[in-house]
């Protein structure tokens, strides 16, 4: 009998499933019983660019401390898929479990003996007491997921009130997947050793949390930041975004009198003319925003500058993944930083926003219409795959109703009628946000023609060098208030003072923070900044200036953020150790305490205990 | 003398319309293109015909690519909000627009090169979309800004200006435009106002996605012998099917017309299409004859202009997406923002 790992509340599953096989709801079902026993789950599916067919995996972490970046390494690994039991296997830590289909007997190599290796004969029930080939292969899941609750100590009303809540009104489907449920944990009582190592404990760590994906919250901020118009061009792994952005506004933005719509979506033939539609109902009064990845913001650059030149509120939310257009669509990574902060030609640049997890694309999802109409700018939320199609558990949304939409400095027909002086790249304030008036407003003032750089202060037609450089100087100004708009870094100081700092950002803060728990544990002190905005705030160059050394720690190749707070706080780029993660699968915390440890060992800066690895 | 300021006074004896507007209040900047540019007519057609319709210059939004048409925009309609947009892209931009605010006349100016080359798929799918436009293309065969390249709608045969051939077959804009549903489509020559002003009239009081390709010869690259776009070549070959009077509600026929020779067509928003036929096949309700007629006599080199097709009953893109009647652009916290209490109950499905 090999060592069992032992551990409540605080281990790793792994479903390995075929792609189009009914698994992703009986796998999402689990994930959501245990929150309902009050204990924080993080799952995330890892899937290919594919329908049908190709191997699929959805991994569950379990943590009573509600760490929810990916851990590494898994503890039970469900095999479901033989395409990749050797893989599957081999991933499985020393002292783990496996849980198989054991209707079709395997030779003894294809096990290791240091694992714990539970059978069901899986296909074997559902041929007994199936007879339709769909229903065979889709209550396989669920009964799976019956002999998991016995193996793991789920409760199984849990998932039986989930089924419940799924099925409401559909008794016909409800009471078969009920049965299955329960004849699998009958079996798994029946003829296997419950519960096993692994267990799940009723708990209260889950409180009035929320379970959401990042996609569906940008969605959802954007309804409530008062989108009307969304363009856009399918593109994994953003199309939820507006997919759900129809959805919400379904339900939320329908005129009762009428039950006609107070918003427009248009799925346009490209991503081209996705940002061109946002650009002329931003042009236009409208609030207006489109969702893509990396490709998609290739094909808009030209159209960003145009934007950024012309003054035109935008939103953008660029759900990251791996490049380029045939590179990792279903993986994620961290790698439009450069290509959205400084997109297009000419001297551009853009803010970005930089949210952690589902609350913050829901907040900023919001936020990004205020300030792309405040500032008169593209406005980026920076989003990624891990965060964007994962459902994670995050804070509820919160609303203010005393809140305004900022629709910035809009110029009415009263105050041109009262004679108030109009210059669409007049600096009234200092600022750098001139006055903009929205077509049809006034029959003799106001009106404009909006095009690139060729313009003076009021418009008017010059390709004069003086001009050009007063208009560029201005748009630098307006830069610089932005600095002061956008969300504030958030610090996470070490227990004592160090010398040694980390900035991160975007969805490596779950991995991020329980990386330097970890490392506190460890007798190593690193002050973490989690950057939430470019254009940086003076707090992000003095955090720099009073820290040694700075991790850097991002998911891609180059050092994106490095490269940009070189370049725009300027600061010795050998202050600044890059730590980076770019295999397309989300950063675990147990990279970042290697990467830090190891480099804080050749400062000789040694942990008080041997990392655990 | 364009680097001159247009003067401001004018004759006080100038006709005023409904709105108590001259004509000049409709024009624009003084145009910089060359002196003879079929482009500056169509400018002229089109202040024409908005003081002709009463319209008031600031209800109209005039959007624009980038080529010597896409300039225009400048010249005419001082009054109107203008957008220049980037190469190719002006359909996606007004359709955002027009999204933005139902409520306004929004009038696409583009060029061959501008909607047959780089923004070709834009100007299918806008009109596709049924967007309420109107679209037109100042159409001369050739890039003017960039010296005299042929452009995508030049004809197999035809001469650039050093004697070099064009072997590439040429895009039809208005077949093209009656392929992806354009509910009006016409075809004008710059060198005939008379004709012109009608179909930009017409196009402006359509409610749907309306086309005018605008033949419009380049006096500095495209007018010699062996162009296909010059003006004696279109004045020869010149087929028009039909004369257009518009009319803002119905007016008595005063002339005789021989039978069947007047057809009117009703528009929704009440206006009326008078059609004085010229050719007594042609048929302009009946989108499947127009391009039969149409391919028939551009294979005799004929070019074919007048009011080629219309839908007197259009849908537009607003309703297809069934969008409420205030423009969304005028929407506020109120009818936009669902509240923290809807919020709240978001949140309680997500436990």
């Amino acid at each position: 009998m090999p060592q069992q790992i032992e551990r409540i509340n605080d281990f790793v599953i792994k479903f390995a499933n075929v792609n189009g096989s009914g698994s992703a709801s009986a796998n999402m079902l689990f994930a959501k019983s245990i929150l309902r026993m009050g204990v924080p789950v993080s799952p995330r599916n890892i899937f290919p660019s594919n329908i049908q067919g190709l191997p699929t995996w959805y991994e569950v972490r379990v943590s009573e401390q509600g760490y929810l970046g990916r851990r590494g390494g898994v503890d039970m690994m469900v095999a479901m898929n033989p395409q990749t039991w050797d893989q599957d296997l081999k991933e499985i830590e020393a002292g783990g479990y496996l849980f198989y289909d054991s209707s079709k007997p395997l030779p003894k190599s294809k096990f290791r003996d240091d694992i714990t290796v539970i059978g069901m004969p899986l296909t074997e029930i559902c041929n007994d007491s199936y007879t339709d080939a769909r229903q065979r292969q889709l209550f396989k899941n669920i009964i799976y997921l019956g002999a998991l609750s016995a193996l793991l100590d789920v409760d199984p009303n849990e998932i039986a009130q989930l089924i419940g809540e799924q099925y409401k009104g559909k008794e016909a489907l409800l009471k078969p997947n009920v049965h299955a449920l329960q004849m699998g944990r009958d079996y798994a009582l029946a003829h296997l050793k419950c519960p096993i190592g692994l267990r799940v404990q009723r708990s209260d760590r889950v409180g009035r949390k929320i379970f959401v994906d990042g996609n569906s919250a940008a969605a959802l901020g954007s309804v409530y930041g008062g989108a009307t118009v969304c363009a856009w061009y399918p593109i994994t792994p953003s199309s939820t975004v507006a997919e759900a952005f129809a959805r919400h506004c379904k339900r939320l933005r329908t005129e009762p009198e009428t039950g006609r719509s107070r918003y427009a979506i248009v799925q346009a033939e490209d991503e081209l003319a996705s940002i061109g539609i946002v650009i002329g109902a931003g042009w236009n009064g409208a609030r207006a925003f489109t969702a893509t990845s990396g490709p998609g913001i290739s094909l808009m650059t030209e159209f960003i500058g145009l934007a950024y030149f012309a003054e035109i509120p935008a939103v953008l939310i660029d759900v990251q993944r791996g490049g380029p257009s045939t590179g990792m669509p279903t993986r994620t990574q961290q790698a439009d930083i450069l290509s959205c902060a400084y997109a297009s030609h000419g001297d551009t640049k853009h803010p970005l926003l930089f949210p952690e997890d589902p609350y913050e694309c829901f907040e900023m999802g919001a936020q990004a219409f205020d300030l792309a109409d405040r500032l008169q700018t593209p406005i980026f939320v920076m989003t990624d795959l891990d965060i964007g199609m994962n459902e994670r558990l995050c804070e509820p949304f919160r609303w203010d109703d005393s809140r305004g939409m900022d629709r910035g400095k809009v110029m009415t027909r009263e105050m041109l009628e009262a004679g108030k002086e109009f210059g669409r790249y007049l600096d009234v304030d200092g600022d750098g946000i001139p006055y903009r008036t929205y077509p049809g407003t006034h029959p003799t003032r106001g009106a404009y023609f909006t095009r690139g750089t060729t313009k003076d202060r009021y418009a008017r037609y010059s390709e004069e060098g003086p001009v050009y450089v007063d208009n560029m100087q201005r748009l630098l100004r307006k830069f610089e208030t932005a600095k002061e708009m956008v969300p504030k870094p958030v610090l996470r100081p070490a227990r004592q003072a160090t010398r040694f700092g980390a900035i991160h950002f975007g969805s490596t803060s779950p991995a991020m923070h329980e990386a330097l728990d970890l490392l506190d544990e460890q007798g190593l002190h690193v002050d973490a900044l989690r950057v939430r905005a470019f254009p940086f705030s003076d707090q992000v160059s003095e955090f720099i200036a009073e820290h040694d050394q700075v991790f850097v720690v991002e998911q891609n190749r180059d050092g994106q953020l490095r490269t940009l707070l070189v370049n725009e706080c300027a600061v010795d780029p050998a202050k600044l150790m890059p730590v980076l993660h770019y295999d397309g699968t989300p950063i675990t915390a147990r990279f970042i305490v290697n990467e830090i440890a190891t480099k804080l060992g050749m400062f000789n800066v040694t942990p008080l205990r041997k990392v655990v690895s | 003398m364009t680097y001159l300021a247009k003067p401001k006074l004018h004759h006080p004896a100038l006709p005023t319309n409904k709105l108590g507007y001259t004509r000049r209040d409709y024009e624009g900047a003084v145009s910089t293109l060359c002196a003879g540019c079929g482009h500056d007519s169509i400018s002229a057609a089109i202040v024409q015909a908005c003081f002709e319709l009463d319209i008031e210059p600031h209800r109209v939004a005039k959007l624009s690519g980038i080529g010597c048409s896409s300039k225009t925009p400048t010249y005419f309609l001082g009054n109107s909000h203008g957008f220049n947009s980037v190469h190719g892209r002006m359909p996606s931009v007004l359709t955002g627009a027009n999204l933005a605010n139902r409520e306004l006349i929004y009038l696409g100016v583009s060029g061959d090169g501008d909607s047959a080359s780089i923004g070709f798929g834009q100007f299918a799918h806008s009109i596709r979309r049924g967007v309420n436009m109107v679209y037109i293309v100042e159409n001369n065969g050739v890039y003017g800004l960039t010296k005299g390249q042929f452009s995508a709608t030049a004809d197999r045969g035809s001469k650039n200006k050093r004697g070099a051939m064009n072997s590439d077959e040429p895009i039809d804009m208005v077949g093209t435009a009656l392929l992806m549903g354009a509910s009006l489509v016409a075809r004008g020559f710059s060198g005939d106002k008379a004709q012109l002003v009608p179909l930009v009239k017409a196009a402006i009081l359509h409610r749907g996605s309306a086309f005018i390709d605008v033949i419009s010869p380049c006096v500095a690259f495209n007018n010699h012998p062996g162009s296909t776009r010059s003006y004696d070549y279109v004045r020869e070959h010149n087929e028009a099917v039909n004369f257009l009077d518009v009319m803002i509600g119905r007016e008595p026929i005063t002339a005789q017309y021989g039978p069947g020779e007047l057809r009117e067509v009703v528009q929704h928003d009440g206006s009326v299409l008078r059609l004085r036929k010229l050719h007594e096949d042609y048929e302009p309700g009946n989108r499947i004859t127009a391009m039969n007629y149409l391919q028939e006599h551009a294979a005799k080199g004929e070019i074919v202009t007048g009011l080629l097709y219309v839908d007197p009953d259009p849908k537009d893109l607003h309703a297809h997406l069934d969008t409420v009647d205030t423009p969304l652009n005028a929407l506020g916290e109120r009818e936009l923002v669902p509240g923290a209490d809807a919020l709240e109950r978001v949140n309680a499905t997500l436990r």
